[in-house]
């Protein structure tokens, strides 16, 4: 999040969670021993960002308090890992890995697709707030290269083509499906399993 | 060729029930009590005689790693932790264990927690996997249900809860103490060793990290025998192992196959060859992201294996094999993995913070030649006071990729210098 202003005009004045989420973060706090529940902070981070879309200043300040945690135990966190958006994204967060395995399968020609889909560059949001595009770093699905993040989904061996289908989607406001959009079986050889063809498998 | 018989991850590609049923159908929780009641001891001698070595990229032994908890639980509880943070470049094979053999992973915390005294284990799984991560909770939620985890689990005697804790995108998380640390809920900077997380852990407790492939064949292990296990594969480098295969092959995928196999008839016979064929390989990273990249003549003949690739300097790392075909820019390639290590040093230890942004801005300038001859030279030291240097193994990951590069790929490097000049001259 780095900033060269002070400008924090965007940075809401309070954050509760929904009683739901009150619920959920109680919970995640009794999965650590008593005394340990600084353990929950990232969690904690995750469901205000589930929220809320993003992690703002009062949202921080609210969990360092619910662990008993001097705030800055909870920016340092919160800036430390990549997940947490410091600052509203959009309705799409597209996060396309450009790391070397998606790179060799043709990341860049996707990142560009994206770009003139989106009429953004990478890091910009939309004008109408609906999409976000990211360059992200290895998401550890190297053989559905390339790969795109949107959400809790992967969209896995992407085209140029499937890209665009894909954004088109979710611009009429549908939920494509995730995974493989060549249609193969998850981490497969795109031909079919070359083992595993001779077992029964276990099905109930 | 391995049997499909000896292969553990039988539902690698999802083509069956994930769940409790389908995996008791597959062989999974099948009698683990009598498992637990042969004994700790009994445990870890059989994964010795297995000889697996630790499926995270370092492998260590594993039967060795558990037998350094204390023998006896003494005030402190002890805690077994498994690395589920996946991010290696290359790497995705502990995702396909998560979501489609996930009762693997919590039966194996379970003999494994049992092994060490541990009453409690968490699973620290990178964030990004939001939906390995829901059918990991969906298993352990199972598994709590059928009375084979919790108290008494399986009706050994033995209680055992299993959290998942999901990460925020932090490569060097998978680092143990930065897990350990991230885990805490701090920043995940790698602790200096000693103390090693067997004496001082998680909340300063004993605690054993291993990943999420060596804890969930532990159960096929310790059913079918360590003799078994051990008997595929190489002396020292022993047993099965999922590779993913990436790149320019023509059909990538994530397989199960002994170790030891040629990488050679790994990519022939699971991925369809080389695209283009064999001849139109350029190099292959075998391990990871991390480890130094082979040239053809090397990957003619080497093995898959631990040693084999210690041998002609590179290593197994996680078994991630990148395959490049000719048409890659390779200087680009080692460019974009220095371009990574600088993004993800967590910036603790001067020569990491400082030498991987350092490494990655000469390789930039090496992609397009605008360098000298003599900044080879200079890179190539900066890497060796890199190397060795820190706190973790992520100055190390760093520096080797670039030594690989300059090692087997010199002469491109200087042809680009020699063409940036002479087009210097001509205009």
């Amino acid at each position: 999040m780095s900033s060269t202003t002070t400008d924090d005009s965007f940075q809401p004045a309070s954050f509760a969670f929904s009683a739901e989420n009150l619920d959920k973060a109680q919970a995640t706090i009794a999965k650590y021993p008593a005394g340990r529940q600084r353990s929950a902070v990232m969690p904690l981070l995750d469901l205000v960002q589930r929220q809320e879309g993003w992690v703002s200043l009062a949202a921080m300040n609210l969990v360092a308090e619910m662990l008993d945690l001097a705030p800055i135990r909870v920016y340092e966190v919160a800036t430390f890992y990549t997940m947490f958006n410091l600052k509203p994204v959009g309705k799409y967060h597209l996060q396309v890995c450009t790391n070397l395995p998606c790179m060799l399968r043709g990341s860049q020609e996707i990142v560009e697709a994206c770009q003139a889909e989106l009429g953004v560059g990478l890091g910009e949001t939309t004008a109408d707030g609906t999409f976000t595009l990211s360059e992200v770093e290895c998401l550890g699905a190297c053989v559905n290269a390339p790969v795109i993040w949107i959400g809790d989904d992967y969209y896995e061996d992407l085209s140029v083509e499937s890209t665009k289908a894909l954004i088109a989607a979710l611009k009429r406001g549908e939920e494509p499906k995730p995974g493989s959009q060549s249609g193969r079986q998850f981490s497969a050889p795109a031909s079919g399993p070359t083992t595993l063809t001779t077992l029964a498998g276990g099905d109930a | 060729m391995l049997r499909d018989q000896d292969r553990i991850f039988t539902n690698l590609y999802g083509l069956h029930d994930w769940r409790l049923s389908g995996a008791r159908a597959r062989g999974d929780w099948d009698d683990t009590k009598a498992i637990i009641a042969k004994g700790r001891d009994w445990i870890i001698d059989e994964m010795k005689t297995s000889g697996l070595r630790g499926r995270g990229g370092a492998g260590f032994p594993t039967g060795m790693k558990w037998s350094f908890m204390p023998k006896e639980v003494g005030e402190r509880p002890h805690y077994l932790v498994v690395n589920a943070d996946e991010g290696e470049p290359g790497t995705c094979k502990d995702r396909e264990i998560m979501r489609f053999d996930p009762h693997k992973l919590v039966e194996g915390c379970l003999v494994a927690s049992f092994a060490m005294g541990a009453h409690a284990a968490y699973i620290y799984i990178r964030g990004e996997f939001v939906r390995e991560a829901e059918h990991l909770q969906v298993a352990i939620d199972e598994a709590y249900a059928a009375g084979l985890i919790g108290k008494n689990a399986c009706g050994s005697g033995w209680d055992f809860d299993l959290y998942v804790h999901r990460g925020g995108g932090a490569y060097v998380c998978g680092e143990e103490t930065a897990l350990i640390q991230s885990l805490e809920g701090k920043k995940g900077q790698p602790r200096l060793k000693p103390p090693f997380p067997a004496g001082v852990g998680l909340y300063g407790c004993p605690t054993t990290v291993n990943n999420v492939e060596s804890i969930a064949v532990a159960p096929t292990i310790l059913r079918r025998g360590g003799a078994w296990f051990g008997g595929l594969g190489r002396p020292k480098n022993s047993g099965t192992k999922l590779f993913c295969i990436s790149g320019h092959v023509e059909r990538p995928c994530t397989v199960e196959e002994e170790m030891g196999i040629p990488l050679k008839e790994l990519i022939e016979k699971h991925c369809g060859g080389v695209r283009g064929g064999w001849d139109n390989l350029l190099g292959i990273i075998p391990g990871g992201s991390s480890v130094p990249v082979l040239t053809k003549d090397i990957c003619d003949t080497v093995l898959m294996d631990f040693d084999s690739l210690r041998e002609v300097r590179s290593g197994l790392g996680t078994a991630a094999v990148i395959v490049m075909d000719k048409s890659t820019d390779i200087v680009r390639a080692i460019t974009r993995l220095a371009k990574f290590y600088k993004h993800e040093s967590c910036g603790q230890c001067t020569p990491c913070r400082e030498g991987t942004g350092w490494m990655w801005r000469v390789m930039e300038r090496l992609c397009v030649g605008n360098a000298t001859v003599d900044e080879i030279d200079m890179l190539e030291e900066v890497t060796r006071q890199v190397e060795g240097h820190t706190i973790c193994a992520l100055g190390d990951a760093a520096a080797w990729p670039i030594q690989g590069l300059i090692r087997s790929f010199r002469p491109e490097l200087e042809r680009r210098i020699a063409e940036a000049r002479a087009n210097a001259r001509a205009a």
